[in-house]
């Protein structure tokens, strides 16, 4: 396997840098880094606020209501987000597979396999679907949470959860509609290399998505 | 699965290296077997976590915290470097992206210790 995925950075009829790469690569990681300030403010929130819920439910924790002496089980499902969380991942190979496709979209396909990695709409339509899934894992988990008592308003946990993971659903919600507009270009007039960046820039928005998913998952979910 | 691209048939490579005379325009990404190997790991760890989760003993212990950010920051730099391709391309993408990241972590660290109790629990 010594083969390497070729890519180049800056096709042409766009605007350079004078380091001469792509404006829209140098934009998209510059946002990505300005989004990196974002997550960080909304995972601080929630970390300072963490233990600090006055009423339950709590994260880890059993509770009891001292009014109505209805108990409160712990509200976290780790089962179902550590499936939602590989979802995610497994998204993030897609994508990188999809970009790798469009990539070497020109070069022959010879065998079977290479056909199949070398078809960017499947590798698209996968990591749309999988975004889909993991949308439809958190859609479950907060209808499961508000008829376990535990809405926006209940408690700190409850504001600090829903806004940090709610922001997150909002962003992969965004890159499924833009993984949907690559799709039809696509199945309109076909993605080739010379689209690759187009591709790229979709693919490094989606990776920021999951990489932020696996911090999220670790500090929120994971540590009690 | 393997596969056998080779980085040639790169149209407008000549035209965009007229338009930057210093950049590197080009770049060798990692190879679809890479790709594969990189997702067998992420899965490994992400299983080891919630493994650890599971384990009272090691959740009691000092241990747990720092292995689980440890973890999670490998996961993170696992994701960025090779799917990002942040260890392939121009070092300025590197720049646009650590240089926030590290802000905002000196952020978060700082919040941390004023309002904070996790680096409590963590020392």
């Amino acid at each position: 396997m010594s083969a390497s995925v070729a890519h180049t950075s800056a096709p042409a009829h766009h605007h350079y840098t004078t380091l001469g790469l792509d404006s829209r690569k140098v934009a998209i990681w510059a946002f990505i880094g300005s989004e990196c300030m974002l997550f960080v403010s909304l995972i601080s929130t929630y970390l300072i606020y963490k233990g600090r819920s006055v009423v339950g439910p709590f994260p880890h924790e059993t509770w009891t209501d001292p009014s109505t002496g209805h108990v409160y089980h712990p509200i976290l499902n780790i089962p179902v987000t550590s499936a939602s969380t590989f979802v995610l991942l497994m998204s993030s190979l897609f994508m990188v597979l999809a970009l790798a496709a469009v990539q070497n979209k020109e070069l022959p396909k010879r065998t079977r396999g290479e056909r199949i990695l070398g078809n960017s709409r499947l590798w698209l339509w996968m990591t749309a679907i999988a975004g889909t899934t993991f949308l439809g894992f958190q859609a479950f988990e907060f209808t499961s949470f508000v008829h376990e008592g535990l809405t926006i308003r209940t408690n700190l946990f409850g504001s600090s959860f829903f806004t940090l993971t709610g922001f997150h659903g909002a962003h992969v919600t965004a890159g499924v509609l833009w993984l949907v507009t690559l799709l039809a270009i696509d199945y309109r007039r076909g993605l080739g290399s010379k689209d690759s960046l187009l591709v790229d820039i979709a693919a490094l928005y989606w990776h920021f998505v999951d990489v932020i998913w696996i911090v999220i998952f670790t500090l929120v979910y994971l540590i009690k | 699965m393997d596969s056998h691209a080779s980085v040639t048939n790169l149209p407008d490579s000549a035209e965009a290296q007229a338009h930057a005379p210093h950049g590197e325009v080009e770049h060798v990404h990692p190879t679809w077997s890479t790709y594969w190997k990189v997702a067998l790991i992420l899965t490994l760890i992400t299983v080891g976590e919630v493994w650890a989760y599971y384990v009272p003993s090691f959740v009691a212990s000092r241990a747990f915290v720092p292995t689980l950010l440890i973890l999670s920051a490998l996961k993170f730099a696992i994701v960025v470097m090779f799917y990002m391709h942040l260890k392939y391309d121009h070092r300025l993408f590197r720049v646009l992206f650590t240089g926030p990241l590290l802000v905002a972590a000196l952020t978060l660290l700082g919040l941390m210790f004023l309002f904070g109790h996790l680096f409590i629990k963590v020392m």
